[in-house]
């Protein structure tokens, strides 16, 4: 690009790159076209029309994440979601072992998420010319940031918590041990659903048709994931933990009626193909299988409550996971027209 | 500096793809790997990361007197495209490292030693012209020669194409040229000519505008593009609601399972 600037000297590569875009021009007004007179094999080709475009080639871009992106979407959802359970927890004086692992899901999606982003990334060792600025309108500039801000807190509330364990408590590390909480709390709940914002505001026709309920989706998707976690690290009997377990499947379910009742041509891809059965599977995981499980295990004896809502666990766990999955996959089909 | 622009007509447009090698030549981009279609004389397909120009052969159904063709042969027209430099443009918006730039000419600019790659940029793009070139990492597009514009030249495109099909000028002058043009088609019965720049959209008109014939779509050009910034309000409220009952959830169902049942 500098060598423009001697652009005058007879002898300059620019001058010579110059005379080559001149030969270029010569050459394409000497070519001629001749009429076709017998018409080539391989009749009729296909035409460009206002129906298919193109030829049928897609107008927009596939999206170009790969897997590490809607894994992302889960554990950041699913973490999120569980340093929120452990604020309030800790806030309303609950059981302290279920605010510890609470914090420690927390603590290891925010080692796990940013390890995938930057994995992500086509150039990953420029992740810090992200935060050259902060751009209100780029929901991934924002998402960052809020990234950034669960990250520190939800590791400084972790590290508070072990240095209270292993040296006791002193002022300092109760100071940290609040605010690395409230930290986590505050970006936590952004977090927990900006990922909705962040591809419901594309060119992509299915997600910014989606635009207003990807972020209600993907929270009741993560909090299913994260109270799911909780209840397998052996917290199935904790009632807070039940009914936000039922609010998200309730929701969920909620959620895939309404994907299912409504027809319109950019929502195609979450009902047909291959992407529609992965989303179906992933919604009927998320919301009525667990609502149900849940719902008989309120009135089931005790060990066999115990086993259903294990198993409401799983299911959540698994159709978070796979509704994340769903909606990339919906995206790529959605641009192939 | 004055805002410049693209004008693209297509009915003066041969296809000899001048433009094309023009771009890679000045550029230094890759190849594409040299793949036949098998379709079209159209090897190229699209714009993306290492076609920053694309001459489209738009083959459509006999229309009589189309591009000079007998009755009979399919009718055939050419359209050279490339990044259509938005008023609003979304990869400008959605770039989370400011890497994407307006120029002083108005153009939009990835400044490559700042893109990291993340591609939010291919995803926000409501022309599909930006794209990630998966060997480098990085999104890649037309500069709009702003080297060659910094120097006071013209881009390459626009100096090599032999029948001025594509002309470079300022943004104001060309619109009004290009409705000049269509007016002296339809003067000459040239009734489906019409001006592509989409102004009443929220992109809010492009600095490449094109001079195409009948259907947009049938040249792969979106009739009502949107900037995915108009997305946000609807789905930051979504966001807000989903964080206001997460946390209101939490609360009331701590508060009601009473202390202390592990």
């Amino acid at each position: 690009m500098s060598d423009l600037v001697s652009v005058g000297n007879a002898d300059s590569p620019a001058l010579r790159r110059e005379r080559n875009l001149e030969e270029i021009r010569r050459r394409a007004e000497m070519s001629s076209t001749s009429p076709i007179v017998n018409p080539p094999a391989g009749e009729p080709f296909p035409q460009a029309n206002a129906e298919n475009g193109y030829y049928g080639i897609p107008l927009l871009k596939r999206p170009p994440w790969t897997w590490e992106i809607p894994l992302y979407f889960f554990v950041g959802g699913a973490a999120a979601s569980a340093a929120v359970i452990g604020a309030v927890a800790s806030y309303t004086g609950a059981d302290r072992e279920l605010v510890r692992h609470a914090r420690w899901i927390a603590a290891a999606g925010s080692v796990i998420s940013p390890a995938l982003l930057i994995a992500d990334l086509g150039r990953p060792e420029r992740f810090l010319a992200m935060l050259r600025v902060f751009k209100p309108q780029s929901p991934m500039s924002v998402g960052v940031w809020t990234l950034l801000g669960f990250s520190s807190g939800a590791a400084a509330t972790v590290f508070a918590d072990f240095l209270i364990q292993r040296y006791g408590e002193s002022l300092p590390v109760r100071v940290l041990e609040n605010a690395g909480q409230a930290a986590s709390l505050a970006f936590g709940l952004p977090f927990s659903n900006y990922t909705g914002v962040l591809i419901g505001a594309t060119a992509v026709p299915v997600w910014n048709r989606s635009a207003g309920e990807l972020p209600l989706h993907f929270a009741a998707s993560g909090l299913g994931a994260a109270v799911g976690i909780l209840e397998l690290m052996g917290h199935r009997k904790n009632r807070a933990l039940q009914s936000l377990g039922i609010g998200a499947a309730v929701f969920e379910t909620w959620q895939g009626l309404r994907i299912e009742c409504r027809s319109h041509e950019d929502l195609e891809p979450l009902k047909h193909g291959v992407s529609g059965w992965v989303t179906r599977s992933g919604g009927a995981l998320s919301g009525p299988v667990p609502a149900l499980l849940r719902a008989v295990s309120l009135f089931a004896k005790k060990e066999r409550s115990d086993s259903l809502r294990r198993w409401a666990s799983w299911s959540s766990i698994a159709g978070s996971l796979i509704t994340r999955y769903a909606w990339m996959r919906a995206g790529r089909q959605s641009v192939q027209r | 500096m004055s805002i410049t622009a693209f004008l693209t007509d297509s009915t003066l447009c041969i296809g000899c793809k001048a433009c094309e090698v023009a771009c890679k030549e000045w550029n230094g981009i890759e190849d594409d790997g040299f793949q036949w279609s098998g379709f079209s004389y159209d090897n190229t397909g699209a714009v993306g990361a290492s076609s920053w120009r694309h001459v489209k052969f738009v083959e459509q159904a006999p229309i009589p007197g189309l591009g000079g063709n007998a009755g009979e042969q399919a009718s055939w027209t050419f359209s050279s495209d490339v990044c259509k430099h938005c008023e609003r443009a979304g990869c400008l918006e959605a770039c989370p490292t400011g890497s994407i730039v307006r120029t002083e000419f108005g153009g939009v600019f990835i400044q490559p030693d700042v893109c990291n790659g993340c591609g939010y940029c291919v995803v926000a793009c409501p022309f599909g012209v930006v794209e990630r070139n998966e060997k480098d990492g990085r999104a890649f597009k037309c500069t709009f020669c702003y080297d060659r514009q910094k120097a006071g030249l013209q881009p390459a495109c626009a100096k090599v194409c032999p029948t001025e099909s594509i002309k470079f000028g300022e943004l104001a002058h060309l619109r009004q040229e290009a409705h000049k043009r269509v007016e002296e088609l339809h003067n000459r019965g040239m009734n489906d000519a019409n001006v592509y720049d989409p102004v009443a959209t929220s992109v809010a008109g492009t600095h490449a505008v094109f001079i195409i014939r009948g259907d947009a779509r049938t040249y792969n050009l979106p009739p009502a593009p949107e900037v995915p910034t108009v997305y946000l309000k609807r789905a930051w409220k979504s966001s807000a609601v989903a964080a206001g009952l997460l946390f209101g959830g939490t609360l009331v169902a701590f508060l009601t399972a009473g202390k202390d049942r592990g």
